[in-house]
C-alpha cells in the first residue's frame, strides 16, 4: 500500500469526494432497507407472528391473486383442512377492516378473528371470549384504552380483556377477537382462511378443491399491496447498489487512466503487475471501507430518529446486510476498473514511447 | 562486460507491415563507462533503451546484463532484473506526483522488499549527495526541473544497479542545468562504477561522455561515419 496511501493523502480532495458519494449511497441504501423492513412489518407482522406453518385461502379465479381481502371460506373448511395428511391442527381465521372508537377517539383497525392460540404474546389481562377483544399494545396506548374498558368495534360495544404485543396488518393496528365475535362484527357466517400447523411441507398440488394453501411466509403476498410495495422498494435498493458500483467503477477508471505514466514508471522500476494490482485494490478498499462506515454510522443515527415517526426497522440485519452489499458492489466496480493497471506497458515510461 | 547486445533485432507492428526499430545492433558497455547514444528521431535510440532495460524482448539476438541472458527470462524474471540490476532515469524525471523526493527513492527499496530503516538512511544519503537533503519532503511540483532530474538520478541509484539507462535527461533543462545533470551522471558512473547508457538529442554534452554511439534507421553507425558535426548527429539536434 506504499503508493496507495500516499495517493490518498496527495489527492485527498478527489478521494474525499468519492468517499462522500459512497457514504451517501450507503446511507440511502441502509435507510431504504430499514424502511423496507419497517413497511413490511407494518404490512404483515400480524401474519408473521401467527404460530402456524400454512394458511389455506379460497382458490382465486383465473388471473386473480390469493388475498385476505377477497378470500371467503365456509366454516366447514377448517374440518377439511384438518383432515389433510400432515396437518396437526387447524384454526379458522377471520380478517377484516373496521373502526374502533374509544372515549371520543377513533381509529381504523384490522380485526383478526381466531383462537387465542393464534394471538401474539399476552402483555396484560386474559384472552378474550364472547364479546371481548384484545388490543395490541401500541393501539391501546394511542387510544388510551386499558384492560376492562369498553370500546366500540364496528359499531358494537365490546370489552377489552387483554393487551397483546404490537402487530400490524396491512399498515393498520390489530384488534384480536374470537372467531364467533369476528363473524358477528363482520356480519358473516364464513371465515377468511384456515391457519394450520403441519408436520410436513406445503404441497399445493394436494390442496382440496376450492382451496389454495400457502406457507405462512408466502401468505405475506396475500396482504394487500405487500408484494408491490416490497418490490418497488427492493427495486430502488437494487438500482442504488448498481449506481454505486458504476460510480465507484467510473471513478477508478478515470483515476487509473490519469496515473497511467506513474504506473508505467513503477513497472519500469521493477514493480510487478501483481504489486500494482494489490496496491490499487487496497486503495479502493480503503476508500470504500471508510466511506461505507461513515454512511452506515450516519444511517444508524438517522434511522434511530426515523424509527420514532415512521415504520423503520433498525437492527443488525438492516444495517449489516446493505453495508456488506454496498462493499461488495463497490469492490466489484473498483476491481473491474483497476484490473487495467495490470496491463500497463512499462515501455510507455520512455519518452519516445509516450 | 556489464551490458552486451549482440545482433539485436526489434520490430514493431505498423499498420499491415512491421517497422524495423533495431537491426543487427551490437553494443558493449563496461562498468565505469558513460556511453552517449545519439541520432535523429526514429533512429532507434529509445528502442535500444527498451531492449537494454528488459522492457521488451528483441525479435532476435541476445541481451546480457551482468552475465544474465535477458532474452531467456520470463516476465517475472525481467521485473526482478529491473529491480535488482537496472536503474532508469527518465525524460523529465517521470517522478510520481504523489510521492515526496524521499518517497521516490523509498519506493524502489519497497519494491525490492528492503527494510524501511536502512533504506531511509541510504535514500537520505543519496539526496544529500545531489544537494537535495533539505528537500526530501518536497513533492515533484515543489521542485525545479533540475531538482526533479537529480531526484530521478538518485532514484535510479537506490537499488544499487549495475546498469544505468538514461532517457533524454536534459530535454527539459537549460544549458547550465543540463550540463550539471550530465556531469553528475558522469561522476556517478565513474564513482560506482556503473555502465551507463545515455540517450540524448543534445550534442552539446557529448564531450562529457566516455564514448558516443550514433544510430540511424535502427542501426549503430560505424565510428568512421560519426562525429558530433556529422549529418547523422546534426539531424538529431
Amino acid at each position: 500500500m506504499f503508493i496507495a496511501v500516499r495517493d490518498l493523502r496527495f489527492a485527498r480532495g478527489r478521494f474525499a469526494l468519492l468517499g462522500t458519494v459512497i457514504a451517501l449511497m450507503t446511507l440511502m441504501v441502509i435507510l431504504l432497507t430499514g424502511l423496507t423492513a419497517g413497511l413490511g412489518a407494518a404490512s404483515v407482522s400480524a401474519v408473521a407472528e401467527l404460530p402456524v406453518d400454512a394458511i389455506s385461502f379460497q382458490r382465486p379465479t383465473d388471473g386473480q391473486q390469493v388475498s385476505f381481502a377477497t378470500s371467503s371460506l365456509p366454516a366447514e373448511a377448517v374440518a377439511t383442512v384438518a383432515a389433510q395428511p400432515g396437518v396437526t391442527a387447524a384454526w379458522p381465521l377471520g380478517a377484516s377492516t373496521t373502526r374502533l372508537q374509544a372515549d371520543g377517539r377513533a381509529a381504523t383497525v384490522a380485526l383478526l378473528g381466531g383462537d387465542p392460540a393464534l394471538y401474539p404474546a399476552l402483555r396484560e389481562g386474559q384472552a378474550p371470549a364472547g364479546a371481548e377483544v384484545a388490543l395490541t399494545a401500541d393501539l391501546a396506548e394511542t387510544q388510551s384504552v386499558s384492560v376492562g374498558d369498553t370500546v366500540s368495534v364496528g359499531g358494537q360495544q365490546v370489552t377489552v380483556t387483554a393487551i397483546v404485543a404490537t402487530t400490524s396488518f396491512n399498515h393498520l393496528p390489530v384488534v384480536y377477537t374470537p372467531i364467533d365475535t369476528w363473524q358477528r362484527l363482520a356480519r358473516t357466517e364464513g371465515i377468511t382462511a384456515v391457519a394450520a400447523t403441519r408436520d410436513d411441507g406445503v404441497n399445493a398440488a394436494a390442496d382440496p378443491a376450492g382451496l389454495t394453501t400457502l406457507s405462512r411466509d408466502e401468505a405475506f403476498t396475500a396482504v394487500g399491496g405487500y408484494a408491490s410495495e416490497q418490490g418497488s422498494l427492493n427495486l430502488m435498493r437494487g438500482l442504488l447498489l448498481a449506481v454505486s458500483a458504476l460510480v465507484v467503477g467510473a471513478f477508478f477508471t478515470v483515476w487509473t487512466m490519469q496515473r497511467g505514466t506513474d504506473l508505467a514508471v513503477v513497472r519500469a522500476l521493477g514493480g510487478s503487475r501483481g504489486y500494482l494490482l494489490r496496491d490499487a485494490l487496497a486503495q479502493a478498499g480503503i476508500v470504500l471501507l471508510v466511506g461505507a462506515a461513515v454512511g452506515a454510522g450516519a444511517a444508524a443515527g438517522l434511522g434511530a430518529v426515523a424509527a420514532r415517526v415512521v415504520p423503520f426497522v433498525l437492527d443488525t440485519t438492516t444495517v449489516a446486510v446493505p453495508l456488506a452489499a454496498m462493499l461488495a458492489v463497490g469492490a466489484l466496480g473498483a476491481a473491474f476498473s483497476v484490473r487495467r493497471v495490470s496491463t500497463v506497458d512499462p515501455l510507455t515510461a520512455l519518452g519516445a514511447a509516450r | 562486460m556489464t551490458l552486451a547486445l549482440t545482433d539485436v533485432r526489434l520490430t514493431y507492428p505498423d499498420g499491415d507491415r512491421r517497422l524495423v526499430a533495431l537491426d543487427a545492433v551490437n553494443l558493449r558497455v563496461t562498468g565505469g563507462e558513460l556511453v552517449a547514444v545519439t541520432g535523429p528521431s526514429g533512429s532507434g535510440k529509445s528502442s535500444l533503451l527498451a531492449v537494454a532495460g528488459a522492457l521488451t524482448r528483441p525479435e532476435s539476438g541476445t541481451v546480457r546484463i551482468a552475465d544474465t541472458d535477458v532474452t531467456a527470462l520470463d516476465q517475472k524474471g525481467r521485473d526482478r532484473l529491473r529491480r535488482e540490476r537496472i536503474g532508469f532515469v527518465f525524460q523529465q524525471a517521470n517522478l510520481l506526483a504523489s510521492l515526496t523526493a524521499l518517497d521516490q527513492l523509498l519506493l524502489v527499496a519497497h519494491l525490492s522488499g528492503a527494510s524501511r530503516r536502512s533504506a531511509e538512511a541510504r535514500a537520505r544519503g543519496l539526496l544529500d549527495r545531489v544537494g537535495l537533503g533539505g528537500k526530501a519532503d518536497k513533492r515533484p511540483h515543489q521542485l525545479s526541473g533540475g531538482e526533479r532530474q537529480r531526484v530521478g538520478i538518485v532514484r535510479a541509484l537506490m537499488g544499487n544497479p549495475a546498469l544505468l539507462l538514461v532517457d533524454e535527461p536534459t530535454s527539459a533543462l537549460d544549458h547550465e542545468r543540463g550540463e550539471a545533470v550530465v556531469t553528475l551522471l558522469r561522476d556517478i558512473t565513474h564513482e560506482q562504477p556503473l555502465a551507463t547508457v545515455m540517450v540524448t538529442h543534445d550534442l552539446q554534452y557529448l564531450h562529457l561522455a566516455d564514448r558516443t554511439v550514433a544510430m540511424r534507421d535502427g542501426r549503430v553507425c560505424p565510428p568512421a561515419e560519426f562525429s558530433p558535426r556529422s549529418p547523422a548527429a546534426v539531424r538529431g539536434h
